[in-house]
């Protein structure tokens, strides 16, 4: 970042080349990223303001952002805990099986979100194998909430996981070892030492967890069973509302998700900005990867 | 790293370790075992049947196709736009970089709505194109757009903290030594940022294998000709087909397995680079 100030000429491009990319690059994001941003709102507010509330202000709209917030409510926090556990083990302990265990925490990564969906209702569903005892208790999980929960904890599993990680890998162990050693209880440790260490990349993996949990479609829609109130989350409210032509109202429940997305979008900003700030003033060593 | 488990003085190991594995085996390993065991109780004639059915391998053909094609237009544009990024100082510049994250924010349904309201024939982009006879909405074009989208960030964003810290000198070291803007780049800069480029590539490729939400709303889902592989697990278990969306995912989870080791090895060569 400092050499930039120093610039050697040498390894520039010519002013035509650099603007020419610059450009392609601004074009390239802007068909791919701004148009469509723009158009949810653009449509949502087609038919005017009235007719955007009244579909934002619909009970069945209101049913889904109830059972979206639960699910992220749910998921969130205990993707939470996972993650300051794998992250505690996977930086300040070496095990057997240590590099097994960091490759699984990135398989929902790659894992189709229909698939996952899929793999809920053959463990739960009626013919799956927890189904029979399930329904003779009067457990529902596949096409009620539970599942819907289920599905959202598995696509955001790996976030904040995947932010400690390197950050504490890359931090050791002595600030921990010096505080055992002085005689600070394990708890004391957590909060006082390591918590201040890991504060930011926390916050950024719980803000990443969650724009994924209020977004998230395949899985969750594999495992609802699309009922109406009791098992739509916004995502597929939007679908439903889109596949029956009406659009105005598929929109301006869409305007709201593309709402928490900018919310997120500066919220993570916000984060890297001070999270940068500290690091270059010495509290925070390490580094982050954002894949 | 020298010493054991045995001799840390840190507490929580069998806690972490335990809380760890516990809650990965009933979210992650549980459900991929069900999965596995379900295909291997099908028989491999019938497995073999179910997965070489036509309408399956033009599903899995054009998931493939489509997002090779995408994660090609990603590795290109990405690598532009992570350089531009990175080197070049413009107004807005914190914005846009900002923005690059949006595929990842914005839920896929709500992107797969706009796109195809964009790329419609009467829509704001696809209107412009119907008169040069191109079609993108309701085809396979349209899917490639979709996973253009979503797979964006993720070349840019593995891309960009190592280009980051190659810093100018590399550079300036081959252009003291005579070497044109073009050798530099092909002899000094690629080597360095392949191992980034292909991690970026095989990310959005595997994120646009299992992509579903984005691509539905647009792809017009015609079997054999725009059906991608994730709709037909859901087209077959509205059928109540278990056993065949069973098979499909099997092969699905094959293919995620595969891309998790390349990924990781491909992570691997690149950390090696950057120490």
């Amino acid at each position: 970042m400092s050499s930039d100030r120093f610039r050697s000429v040498v390894a520039t491009e010519p002013l035509v080349l650099r603007v020419a990319l610059t450009v392609v690059a601004l074009a390239f994001l802007g068909l791919f990223l701004l148009l469509p941003l723009a158009v949810v709102f653009g449509e949502a507010l087609r038919r005017g303001v009235t007719a955007y509330f009244e579909a934002v202000s619909h009970p069945e709209t209101w049913a889904a952002v109830k059972l979206t917030l639960l699910a992220a409510a749910l998921a969130v926090p205990l993707n939470t805990a996972f993650g300051l556990c794998a992250a505690w083990a996977v930086a300040k302990f070496e095990f057997r099986g240590k590099s097994v265990l960091m490759a699984l925490i990135d398989l929902p990564f790659t894992v189709s979100p229909v698939v996952a969906g899929l793999m809920f209702v053959l463990v739960f569903g009626l013919q799956g194998w927890l189904g029979p005892w399930l329904d003779r208790h009067d457990l529902h999980v596949v096409f009620a909430v539970p599942g819907i929960v289920l599905a959202t904890v598995f696509v955001t599993f790996p976030f904040v996981a995947r932010e400690l990680i390197p950050l504490m890998q890359v931090q050791g162990r002595e600030e921990e070892e010096a505080a055992v050693v002085l005689g600070a209880g394990p708890l004391q440790v957590f909060w006082r030492v390591t918590l201040p260490n890991i504060k930011w990349a926390l916050l950024y993996g719980v803000i990443l967890s969650n724009a994924r949990a209020f977004g998230e479609f395949g899985a969750v829609s594999v495992v609802s069973g699309h009922i109406r109130g009791q098992t739509n989350t916004m995502t597929l409210h939007v679908e439903n509302l889109y596949n029956e032509y009406n659009f105005v109202a598929a929109f301006a429940v869409a305007s709201l998700l593309a709402c928490v997305a900018l919310v997120t979008l500066v919220a993570k900003s916000l984060v890297e900005a001070v999270e940068g700030f500290t690091r270059r003033s010495g509290s925070v060593r390490g580094g982050r990867s954002s894949a | 790293m020298a010493h054991s488990r045995r001799h840390s003085v840190l507490p929580g190991f069998g806690l972490t370790v335990g809380c760890a594995v516990l809650y990965l085996s009933l979210v992650v390993l549980i459900p991929v075992a069900a999965v596995l065991l379900e295909a291997s109780g099908m028989g491999w004639s019938h497995f073999l049947d179910t997965a070489l059915d036509p309408r399956v391998l033009a599903a899995c053909r054009l998931s493939f196709l489509t997002a090779i094609a995408a994660a090609v237009i990603n590795t290109v544009f990405g690598f532009v736009v992570t350089w531009v990024l990175v080197r070049y100082r413009f107004p807005g510049r914190r914005l846009v970089d900002s923005l690059v994250d949006l595929p990842f924010a914005l839920p896929t349904a709500v992107a797969g709505i706009c796109l195809a309201a964009l790329y419609s024939p009467d829509g704001w982009v696809g209107s412009l194109l119907e008169p040069m006879g191109v079609k993108v909405a309701f085809g396979p074009a349209g899917i490639v757009v979709a996973l253009t989208f979503i797979g964006l960030p993720f070349v840019v964003r593995t891309l960009q903290p190592v280009l980051e810290d190659l810093g100018v000198e590399p550079e300036e070291a081959a252009a003291s030594l005579g070497a044109g803007r073009r050798q530099t780049f092909l002899r000094v800069l690629l080597p360095e940022l392949w191992p980034a480029l292909l991690t970026g590539f095989a990310l959005a490729f595997a994120r646009g294998l299992g992509e579903y939400g984005s691509v539905i709303f647009i792809a017009g889902n015609m079997p054999m000709r725009s059906e991608i592989a994730p709709l037909l697990i859901v087209t077959k278990l509205e059928q109540y087909d278990t056993a065949g969306a069973t098979a499909i995912a099997t092969v699905m989870l094959c293919a995620s397995f595969l891309l998790l080791f390349a990924i990781n090895v491909l992570q691997r060569a690149a950390s090696r680079r950057l120490s």
